[in-house]
């Protein structure tokens, strides 16, 4: 995607001036190779938010949302053109994990829009859930709506704020939801206020009895065991939730610990119908849930006082 | 900086880390520092004399500690009175920083009055403090943002910022009481400033 995104740069440099653009249409070539499917993706949209540079990039039939390309970044988001109901990343598809904890979510919270892929699935899947979007940054918004076919609605409501605020607030106000999700993390630049067991205690008190909690963190680096140890620290023992395939990880969790996992492949069953126009294989979920710990159980919880999430990544 | 940089950590559990978040303690910082600089000033040209110059320093101290004990109470106060995050973030920055900043901002005029000894050598001496302290500040900035948040935790930087404060005030007493040795330690009180 990045190869693509410089070869648009260049088309105009090329005009101007004609020995830079072929020395690095040269490089270009070369450095495309593996990449070719991704050629014929172009820019539809450019915008400069106050929190980063967000662009619209459409080719293969997928729409994409991207934050500050020119530094190479990953996809945020896309959209299947031909199939929009169908998610497409790995990590999209897994955050419906959840359901196998609590399969029919009445009051649903989730931090960070992105394309709106989430909220509009699960909007979709639950039509009479109240669904509360958390989202910074009001570019965001707009572009969602512009080209994602995001719309909010009676049930879907999105709140233009930071995800602690949002959260601190709603647990003062007795607010309770049964999913909620975490998915604020754009890769880039870690909300390092959004790890602390500070924090997760607070979403903890959002939680219903049987509520679940769903976070999509980060599976590399030093900031794995860190997060874990967090996590653990104010859920007890999680799922941890990894694919070979998919380089995120996903943290299911619930007050008090997770039950067993004899019920789930039962409930994989009951949804597997329902998810299926998403592209999620739910069937396969189940075994791939582990609460063994695979991180470094002596580092440091992260807390309000101690949080160098951008440092340790 | 060092208490700055810190600052946007403090706050981001209540008000978040929005760019608002950051206007409201640059906004107070510099709102302080320059009210800081004109009451150090006109200190100054009222019998300027080192021991209350040390008490710039020791006050800023005291100043400091409420960023530590009382924060908590404050920005949850805050929290419940205004909805409106741009203005509790700016409410929090004001009520923890402007006094200790202030304070700090007092130094500065003020060594001015005590260093220069000639018209002549006033802008010389100007300079060099403003160099002192400017490089003290990019010093404090980059060892907080680099190693100090990862070694330790914010109020355990804080203990350590006091400490400068406390020492830079004693050094100042110190040194005027022995004549003739004065600019080496009016180069550590303004590092302490920052």
């Amino acid at each position: 995607m990045w190869i693509a995104m410089q070869e648009h740069v260049l088309k105009g440099e090329a005009a101007r001036s004609l020995l830079f653009g072929t020395l690095l249409g040269i490089g270009l070539s070369i450095g495309m190779l593996p990449q070719a499917a991704d050629a014929q993706s172009n820019i539809i949209h450019e915008e400069r938010s106050m929190y980063r540079n967000i662009a619209v990039t459409e080719g293969n039939g997928r729409r994409c949302m991207l934050f500050n390309q020119h530094r190479g970044d990953r996809n945020q988001t896309c959209m299947d053109l031909a199939d929009p109901k169908r998610l497409v990343f790995h990590y999209t598809r897994m955050s419906l994990a959840g359901l196998l904890l609590n399969p029919q979510p009445k009051n649903i919270l989730i931090a960070g829009l992105g394309g709106g892929s989430i909220p509009v699935s699960m909007h979709e899947l639950f039509p009479e859930a109240m669904i509360d979007v958390l989202e910074i940054d009001p570019a965001v918004v707009r572009v969602a709506e512009r080209f994602f076919n995001f719309r909010e609605g009676d049930r879907l409501d999105v709140h233009v704020v930071d995800a602690r605020v949002f959260i601190k607030r709603a647990a003062l106000q007795g607010r309770q939801y049964d999913y909620i999700m975490l998915d604020a993390f754009t890769g880039e630049y870690i909300p390092e206020h959004l790890l602390t067991r500070e924090f997760l205690e607070e979403v903890s008190q959002l939680l219903t009895p049987d509520g679940v909690l769903v976070a999509n963190t980060f599976s590399t680096s030093e900031l794995y065991d860190h997060e874990s140890v967090t996590y653990r620290a104010v859920f007890g023992s999680f799922y941890n939730f990894k694919l070979p395939v998919s380089g995120n990880r996903v943290i299911i969790a619930r007050k008090g610990g997770v039950p067993s996992q004899a019920g789930l492949s039962s409930i994989a069953r009951n949804l597997h119908e329902q998810l299926e126009p998403y592209g999620v294989p739910i069937l396969e979920y189940p075994a791939r849930l582990s609460t063994s710990a695979d991180w470094d159980e002596s580092k440091r919880v992260l807390t309000d006082q101690y949080s160098p999430g951008n440092l340790l990544n | 900086m060092a208490i700055e940089l810190l600052g946007g950590r403090v706050l981001s559990p209540y008000f978040g880390s929005s760019v608002y978040v950051w206007g409201s303690i640059i906004t107070v910082f510099m709102l302080s520092l320059s009210l800081g600089y004109l009451w150090g000033g006109r200190l100054s040209s009222r019998n300027p004399n080192p021991v209350l110059y040390a008490m710039f320093f020791f006050a800023a101290a005291l100043f400091c500690l409420p960023i530590i004990f009382l924060a908590e109470t404050t920005m949850n106060g805050i929290f419940l009175w205004i909805e409106d995050p741009r203005y509790g973030s700016l409410m929090a920055a004001l009520l923890l920083y402007f006094l200790p900043i202030c304070l700090m901002g007092m130094v500065s005029p003020y060594s001015i009055r005590l260093l220069v000894r000639s018209e002549e050598h006033s802008g010389r001496t100007a300079g060099l403090l403003y160099f002192v302290s400017t490089l003290g500040s990019a010093l404090g900035t980059l060892m907080t943002s680099f190693y100090f948040v990862l070694w330790f935790e914010i109020d355990q930087i804080m203990w350590g910022l006091i400490s400068v404060l406390i020492f830079s005030g004693i050094s100042v007493l110190l040194t005027y009481q022995l004549p003739g040795q004065t600019k080496p330690v009016e180069i550590t009180a303004m590092q302490g400033d920052n």
